[in-house]
């Protein structure tokens, strides 16, 4: 044995994840053979004698002309152009190594940030312990994660917290067409970025971001079910301070959305009142 | 194994064909899987079958520790099996001992066999299985509570590895030994099946058995693997799948 | 020797929440987490108990042997204590021989244990000078989720307090009969988050904490153990009030341990 697996195709990480897995898909486990009725076998799958099969365990997944294993556990998988939100593990001279929850560390090289940083002098814009947000550039077969901090909504992270999904998690915590997240932002007020990688900024007054980290941990807990998004409104408005104070607290404007990634990067500390950007700057819409 | 004039054997197999704990000689003993029964692990799986208790965790794919192991074409798959010193009558002193080495090496090397490691190059895959109480077969609990560790950590693999241990007790050949099979009897053959492609990726014998006998051992152990097989299947299917109650269960 | 960093957010965040009098899950300052404590988990052993705070998960195993007095104490059985901070249980542990956190985690667990006479060493001795018991106290950490001390001394009370002699398989007494639990010693772990000093520290508030202090009570008000850990540093009057509170949870987790509360 050993030898029949390696006919199949060669896999590259587990691409296109649909944002919207429902409990109609059907659950695959590795070894079990896909009716793959004449499509090719894409991530997740491979396939020997003719005959395709599951490689990992997840949900089956019919995109034509391939069929693929969308994963339902497992470390974040990069993609090119995900934008991520990474910790400085290490430093060095040109380049800071940031862990994103991928299988490897991903170099940040100095010339990817908007500072003009001079050789040994990384340690002055980054320290190990701080976070920030970054967009997968490149990935090469020897598993390299080029990631870029150029680009619209990537900075450095300031204040607020960070919470930790399952990456499988994060098009359930976004929701269709980001409602799941504007719900969470709209009744706490918080300011929310997700990274593909399962890892969120949540900025707000602390109990704002209390009641985020809950809405997410219902999100995380909960079985491939429908009626997430009204179970995830009804806490909110359950625990919203303005039903006890009998005040209806109004949707927020999605003021900045188109302010420049500076903003983003290096805003302040928010203040106790909460307000703030209350959009999902990188929210999976791109998978 | 067998050793003469052993007080106490017991009987191992009785006229009726039963063995000591009343099974048939084509018989598993009570297994439960519980799949995700660690919250800080990428994968890990709680397996009790018989008088066994074994939890396994995996972590990674990950940067390697230490570096020299990196390997460029593809993941390093490490895996420390251990007994906790309670595990086993008479308590067993912590740390490495050979015959855990053996099994960490023979496990890691069932799973290269079936594990997708050339996906993840220069990443080490940890596979960790601790053994909490111990009956015979320890080294297949361990392999099976491992490999849906692994589908739990989303590890990419041909298949996932089903094992049990067939031997020869009283005269027969046996599946599933327990403890006392496991000292009184003739043979013990630990074995790991790839269902997939009915291929075996783990195998081992102590004791000793004729050609025919070796026959039906591989016959009876396939068939035992692919019993566990289902285990296996529904834990991860039970843990996945769309359930009224989903609400992950400690 | 752990690669994983914590984000600086997060411990900045856990110190935020604690000036507020708040913490990362929503529990009071002096409010532990859910306790549960299953004796008899593993039937190998002479006694065990495995023991979860919230998402941290401890097994103890009690071996007992028997084997030779200590010179000095011919009068007295053997009691060791050993913690194993296994990788299976988190990504910030390695394989190999014990870390000084386990080291530290034994020790303490074997302070209290000891100085509390959580079981009478005496009795344990079967022939002075040649024969005695050796009770074994094996701690095996399956899920880190901070607060090891607590929870690994609340495994050792439940193991003990459950434990059975093997006299009869080592040909020492007629039947087995119960270990005699003297003494219930609990520990009882603070951190300190800025002015706010909280009770039973999850693994991102240890990783927060500015310093960390455990007291070990028993039932009859004596205190058996103390270890200040981490960086950070405690006034006298910080540690008399950790006392104070280390006797008010202590009761209610010595009910627990001996499987007679909730």
């Amino acid at each position: 044995m050993g030898g029949s697996h390696r006919t199949g195709p060669r896999r590259r990480g587990r691409g296109g994840s649909s944002p919207h897995p429902s409990g109609d898909r059907v659950l695959v486990l590795p070894g079990e053979e896909i009716p793959s009725q004449g499509l090719k076998p894409g991530p997740g799958t491979y396939r020997v004698g003719g005959k395709v099969y599951a490689s990992i365990l997840g949900l089956l997944s019919p995109r034509p002309p391939f069929v693929q294993v969308i994963p339902l556990s497992g470390r974040y998988i990069p993609k090119p152009n995900d934008v991520v939100i990474g910790t400085v593990t290490d430093v060095q001279g040109t380049f800071w190594l940031l862990d994103i929850g991928a299988p490897r560390w991903a170099p940040l090289h100095m010339t990817g940030t908007p500072w003009k940083v001079d050789v040994g002098e990384t340690e002055r814009y980054l320290r190990v312990g701080e976070s920030v947000v970054v967009r997968v550039e490149n990935l090469d077969p020897t598993g390299r994660i080029g990631v870029t901090m150029l680009g619209e909504g990537l900075g450095k992270l300031e204040g607020g917290s960070i919470v930790h999904v399952s990456p499988a998690r994060v098009p359930r915590v976004v929701g269709r067409n980001g409602s799941m997240i504007e719900t969470i932002t709209r009744h706490t007020g918080a300011q929310v970025a997700v990274g593909q990688n399962g890892r969120i900024w949540v900025d707000g007054a602390p109990e704002a971001i209390h009641r985020v980290r809950e809405a997410l941990r219902m999100i995380s807990e909960d079985g491939q079910r429908r009626g997430l998004t009204e179970r995830v409104d009804s806490y909110l408005k359950s625990t919203s301070r303005s039903r006890d104070e009998g005040v209806e607290e109004p949707p927020r404007e999605h003021a900045h959305r188109d302010a420049p990634a500076q903003d983003f990067a290096s805003s302040p500390p928010p203040t106790d009142s909460g307000e703030g950007p209350d959009d999902e700057r990188f929210d999976g819409e791109n998978n | 194994m067998g050793s003469v004039g052993a007080k106490d054997v017991p009987v191992l197999l009785s006229p009726e064909g039963l063995r000591v704990d009343g099974r048939r000689v084509n018989e598993l003993r009570p297994i439960k899987i519980t799949a995700g029964a660690l919250k800080h692990a990428d994968g890990s799986a709680f397996v009790e079958w018989g008088q066994n208790k074994v939890m396994a965790a995996v972590y990674g794919p990950r940067e390697v520790h230490p570096r020299h192991l990196q390997q460029n074409t593809k993941a390093v798959i490490q895996c420390k099996y251990n007994m906790a010193a309670f595990s086993v009558d008479e308590r067993k002193r912590p740390g490495l001992d050979r015959r855990s080495q053996e099994i960490s090496k023979v496990i890691a090397e069932a799973f290269e066999s079936v594990v997708f490691a050339e996906e993840f190059p220069r990443t080490s895959i940890d596979i960790y299985i601790e053994v909490l109480q111990a009956n015979a077969g320890t080294r297949c609990a361990g392999l099976v509570a491992a490999s849906v560790a692994l589908a739990d950590a989303g590890i990419p693999m041909a298949d996932l590895l089903p094992a049990v241990a067939v031997g020869k007790a009283g005269g027969a050949i046996i599946l599933d030994l327990k403890k006392e099979e496991d000292n009184f009897g003739e043979a013990d053959l630990p074995m790991a099946l790839v269902p997939q492609s009915g291929r075996l990726v783990l195998l081992q014998m102590e004791g000793h058995m004729t050609r025919d006998e070796l026959a039906t051992a591989l016959d009876l152990g396939v068939q035992g693997c692919r019993g566990i097989y289902e285990v296996m299947k529904q834990a991860l299917r039970d843990r996945y799948s769309v359930a009224p109650a989903a609400e992950a269960g400690a | 020797m752990s690669e994983e960093v914590t984000a600086e957010i997060l411990t900045t965040h856990v110190l935020d929440l604690a000036a507020h009098g708040k913490r990362l899950d929503d529990r009071g300052p002096d409010e532990y987490r859910k306790i549960t404590v299953e004796p008899g988990f593993v039937t190998t052993a002479d006694g065990s108990a495995l023991v979860r705070i919230g998402d941290t998960a401890v097994l103890c195993g009690i071996k007992l042997e028997p084997g030779k007095p200590f010179a000095d104490t011919p009068n007295a059985g053997v009691l060791t204590t050993n913690a194993e901070l296994i990788p299976l249980s988190s990504p910030v542990f390695e394989p190999g021989p014990p870390q000084p956190g386990a080291i530290e985690v034994s020790r303490v667990v074997d302070r209290a244990i000891r100085a509390a006479e959580t079981i009478d060493l005496t009795r344990l001795c079967v022939t002075p000078g040649e024969k005695s018991w050796v009770c074994y106290v094996d701690i095996h950490v399956l899920d880190h989720g901070g607060n090891l001390i607590d929870a690994a001394q609340l495994a050792a009370l439940g193991a003990l307090t459950h434990a059975t002699m093997p006299a009869k398989r080592f040909g020492i007494a007629e039947a087995d009969y119960p270990l005699e639990v003297v003494h219930y010693p609990v520990e009882c772990t603070f951190v300190r988050l800025g002015e706010a000093i909280v009770v039973d520290p999850t693994f991102d508030e240890e990783r927060a904490a500015q310093g960390r202090v455990t007291v070990a009570t028993d039932e009859t008000g004596r205190i058996v153990a103390m270890q200040k850990g981490l960086v950070g540093a405690f006034s006298p009057d910080d540690i008399k009030t950790t006392v104070e509170r280390a006797f008010h949870h202590g009761e209610r987790m010595r009910a627990i341990a001996r499987g007679v509360g909730a």
